[in-house]
């Protein structure tokens, strides 16, 4: 077994709100292994994407904070590094793409100018030789037309276009690690498959890591090699993908499962979405947050919270009635 | 980008005519009989209808007007009451002082609003910032006659640093002009940055919560790079609208402060023909203060498009 | 329960607005009690409208009599501010003044709020009176206010009168464009859409829907052609183009003093002072305002107040 590219050991983010302290991400451990895709599933507001941001070092703070935990990156703890040395490795060895593409790019700055940008930053590129990659890097995308593209500004390219450049912009220092925040939510059907094969080659041509951090469970299914799934804060189960769908050892999961339209279900079967309500973050029920809407919940789950242990090799689920789910399904 | 600039041009032409209309019928419209005011208090009758007949008064509003539209599109201001002279004429030896007096604080006042804003952004929520922000509030609400008079009692009643009131033309020498100015150009600046920067640092940190600035930290760019290189120009677009607002006050400024330390510039040159009822005059400088500002805002719109370039069609 | 269905779902889509301004009163006294500066402003903003109603009452001598024997004084105990060139007493004249800021302040926001929104509203309505409308609006605001009101003051005549209406037209031309613009982008909006597809007439929409969201930008409005009102009374007065040089107007006081700036001080100083004060109260109340008022920002605001 190789050494995971990324270890993340019991990470405590918080956000102060008017309304108290809200654990966005509470305890949360997983790792990532080199050129593999991880992807990390959930609602929103399960905090899946200040997971990815914590590891990138951009919480916005005030109001959140990384309280305690590690983020070992490559052997470095990021969360220890001053924040020089974070800034040396955001952009060069772990690129991020965003969610809206409409404006995760500058308005009033060329695709060019922005794409060059990390080249100047991390590889001390001259202006000339960093717009020559520049342009090479749109011509990977798969962007036509690359010389006019350069001159062009973001207003002018379509959604999947400008998702593009974002995935050129993140992979233009070769990252270590690709962080795809929801990166094709607010994309086309047929334009968000494009861009993920997008990701898929990029980095299995470099040998780099993807984290898919995604609500949809088709693009876990289709993409990646292990899922983690968070619920409030916490990670629910972690597991190989294909085992995942095949066997969910966790009610959420079951639910999520359930609640997916498929073509391959009886016409007129109804869709099971799970009842109730994703809980208050600052104010969450005793024991194991999912209690309420869970059908399996026992007393001991609505006063003590599980904890994530493995229940079979490759396999790590948090519930205390794992067995029972496992048996149901 | 030259379509965008002719569509902005056409835009600004019957705002233009509408200044005109509202110029010329508001003194038509007023009372007072022009030809009274003209030949005093001892005209006959005769004398008046002399005069009606000889300035053309006694024609329709309708011709009047487009007589004066006429005259305005060639360059003539028309003939000032009181001293019968062309107002073009009169206007000239004017435009010194008060040409001097905006460059001077158009400068300085963007210098300093925008230097002062983007620092209390940069520092927002520190006690630089809070300090700032007070003295933006307090430069927003001081008259700017009472701040004048402050000044003139500090710097040249009790410190003797600047002469009380006058003015030294450029050709007598650079220093002494600057230096007659001196106080009128820091009253007028103070008042006009305190806007600017307020508007400056309420950009910068509406900018800085947008996506793209994310995107620039997770390239790995230094904080002074994402405030300068990323947010500043997205956030210049309020701050041109301002810039350009302020000039429109510094009209209202510089009559003020023209008055007070006795510039002989046009502002002085409106409360004195306000004083004399010189209706021509008056009419002439409305006219030309509102074509100036018409003016700036089509520089506005035009910086507008080089600015952010989704403006440019 | 289709009667009783539709002004439900009106409920829904917008609180009626008698409902929100008490919203809006009840989190002011609310956020008073937080904001020392907000309560400082509210203070002094009520001890001007106390002068203004009573100053005359408070004044100790004939503030428009003159005294020759006691002119130029310093401030001393028998006048607080000194006297002026004619020995009348300075305090008394600025308290007095204080009346007429406050009803030319208070008159122009009136009349420029009540026309402008008026007009807004029914022209967003009316495609040819709104371009009709609009390229008036557009000639009367490429002037500067002051100016634009000293030309029609030295037409008209200095008086109270005519000083309230000068000021309130270009305020109101103001009001016309803001309102008009906030109303046309509220049009476009997607509930303003759910009123009119449940079929809400569209004056109805105009009142419940559209007003109500627009009332914190007229009242944050309002709070900004106050202030500018009070100074342009006091700039118009200042240059003798306001109420006669007897009667007492901080402006004119101001220019009084002017011209003894060597040896009367106090006399500018003072009124200056009230100025400076008042308007300084009016901005603060207008920016806690909107910063209260705007749910935009109110959010933000509780994030930054965490720092």
């Amino acid at each position: 077994m190789t050494e995971a590219l990324l270890k993340v050991k019991n990470l405590h983010t918080e956000f102060r709100t008017e309304g108290g302290i809200v654990k966005a991400v509470d305890d949360v451990s997983f790792e990532v292994n080199a050129g593999e895709i991880f992807a990390l599933v959930g609602e929103s507001g399960c905090g899946k994407s200040v997971t990815a941001l914590s590891i990138m070092g951009l919480i916005p703070n005030p109001p959140g904070e990384i309280t305690s935990g590690s983020i070992e990156f490559d052997g470095v703890d990021l969360l220890s590094l001053p924040s020089r040395e974070m800034r040396a490795i955001r952009g060069s060895r772990i690129g991020m793409i965003f969610q809206e593409p409409m404006s995760s790019l500058n308005p009033v700055l060329t695709i060019e100018s922005q794409l060059a940008e990390p080249l100047k930053i991390h590889e001390n590129l001259s202006g000339n030789v960093a717009n020559d990659r520049a342009k090479e890097l749109i011509d990977m995308v798969g962007i036509p037309d690359s010389a006019t593209r350069m001159k062009q500004y973001p207003h002018e390219l379509s959604g999947g276009q400008r998702q593009r450049i974002m995935i050129a912009m993140a992979m233009a220092c070769s990252p270590q690690l690709l962080i795809a925040d929801e990166a094709t939510t607010a994309l086309d059907v047929t334009i968000q498959a494009q861009i993920l094969d997008l990701m898929q080659d990029v980095t299995s041509q470099t040998g780099a890591s993807l984290l898919i951090i995604t609500h949809n469970l088709g693009i876990v299914a289709r993409y990646a090699d292990r899922v983690g799934v968070m619920y409030a804060g916490k990670l629910r189960e972690v597991s190989d993908a294909s085992d995942l769908y095949a066997e969910p050892h966790h009610p959420y999961t079951v639910g999520l499962l359930q609640s997916v339209p498929r073509l391959d279900a009886d016409k007129g079967s109804p869709l099971s979405p799970i009842a109730g309500e994703i809980p208050d973050l600052t104010d969450l029920p005793e024991g194991c947050a999912f209690n309420p809407r869970c059908e399996w919940a026992v007393d001991k789950c609505r006063i003590e919270q599980p904890t994530l242990e493995e229940t079979k090799p490759g396999k790590q689920v948090a519930c205390f009635e794992h067995e029972t789910v496992a048996l149901r399904v | 980008m030259w379509r965008y600039i002719v569509q902005r041009v056409l835009v600004s032409i019957p705002v233009v005519i509408m200044v005109g209309i509202i110029t010329f019928t508001l003194v038509y419209v007023g009372p007072g009989d022009p030809a009274a005011i003209i030949a005093g208090d001892e005209a006959t009758p005769e004398i008046l209808e002399a005069i009606r007949e000889d300035l053309g008064f006694n024609r329709s509003f309708p011709v009047q007007m487009g007589d004066w539209f006429w005259k305005l599109a060639h360059g003539d201001l028309g003939t000032s009451y009181f001293s019968r002279r062309e107002i073009t004429e009169l206007i000239t030896p004017r435009l010194q002082p008060t040409l001097s007096l905006g460059f001077q604080v158009v400068v300085l006042s963007t210098l300093i609003g925008i230097s002062t804003g983007m620092l209390a952004a940069w520092k927002a929520g520190t006690r630089l910032d809070r300090n700032l922000m007070v003295l933006a509030v307090l430069g927003f609400a001081t008259p700017g006659f009472w701040l004048a008079f402050l000044t003139i009692w500090v710097f040249a009643v009790n410190l003797g640093w600047f002469p009380v009131i006058g003015y030294s033309p450029i050709q007598d020498g650079l220093f002494s002009h600057l230096h007659s100015l001196f106080l009128p150009v820091m009253v007028n600046s103070i008042l006009a940055s305190a806007f600017i920067s307020r508007i400056t640092r309420s950009a910068m940190l509406e900018v800085l919560r947008e996506d793209y600035i994310r995107t620039a930290r997770a390239k790995g760019a230094s904080e002074f790079s994402v405030f300068l290189r990323h947010a500043f120009r997205p956030s210049a677009i309020p701050v041109a609208t301002v810039i350009g607002a302020s000039i429109a006050g510094l009209a209202t400024g510089f009559v003020l402060t023209e008055t007070i330390f006795a510039i002989p510039g046009l502002g002085r040159m409106l409360v004195d023909a306000i004083v004399r009822r010189d209706y021509p005059i008056i009419q002439a400088l409305l006219m030309v203060v509102a074509v100036v500002l018409i003016g700036v805002n089509l520089i506005v719109d035009i910086l507008y498009a080089y600015i952010d370039p989704r403006i440019r069609y | 329960m289709s009667v009783a269905s539709e002004p439900r779902t009106e409920w829904e889509l917008a609180p009626p607005w008698s409902t929100r301004l008490k919203g809006m009163f009840g989190s002011t006294v609310k956020a008073a009690k937080r904001d020392v500066v907000l309560a400082v402003s509210i203070t002094i903003l009520l001890i001007g409208l106390f002068l203004a109603f009573f100053g005359p009452t408070l004044a100790r001598t004939d503030y428009e009599r003159t005294d020759p024997i006691n002119r130029m004084q310093a401030p001393n105990t028998n006048h607080w501010f000194g006297t002026d060139n004619w020995g009348r007493d300075v305090f008394d004249r600025t308290i007095v003044g204080t009346r007429l800021s406050f009803l030319v302040g208070f008159s122009v926001t009136l009349i420029s709020t009540v026309i402008g929104v008026g007009v807004a509203l029914v022209i967003s309505y009316f495609k040819i009176l709104d371009a009709i409308m609009m390229r008036f609006v557009d000639g009367l605001l490429a002037f500067p206010t002051i100016l634009l009101a000293l030309a029609l003051i030295s037409l008209i005549g200095p008086s109270v009168g005519n000083v309230i209406i000068a000021l309130s037209l270009t305020a109101t031309a103001g009001k016309i464009r803001l309102v008009r613009g906030a109303v046309l982008s509220l049009r476009e909006s997607t509930y303003v859409d759910a009123a009119r597809a449940v079929g809400v007439p569209v004056p109805r929409i105009l009142f419940l829907h559209v007003l109500p969201n627009i009332v914190s930008i007229i009242i944050v409005q309002a709070t900004f052609t106050l202030a500018s009102a009070i100074l342009a009374e006091a700039s118009l007065s200042f240059l003798g183009a306001g109420v006669p040089e007897y009667v007492p107007s901080w402006g004119n006081i101001i220019a009084t003093g002017q011209g003894y700036i060597q040896v009367g001080f106090h006399i500018s100083f003072f009124p200056g002072l009230f100025l400076t004060i008042t308007v300084l109260a009016v901005v603060l109340i207008g920016d806690s305002v909107r910063d209260h008022l705007d749910p935009k920002l109110r959010g933000r605001l509780k994030t930054t107040a965490q720092q």
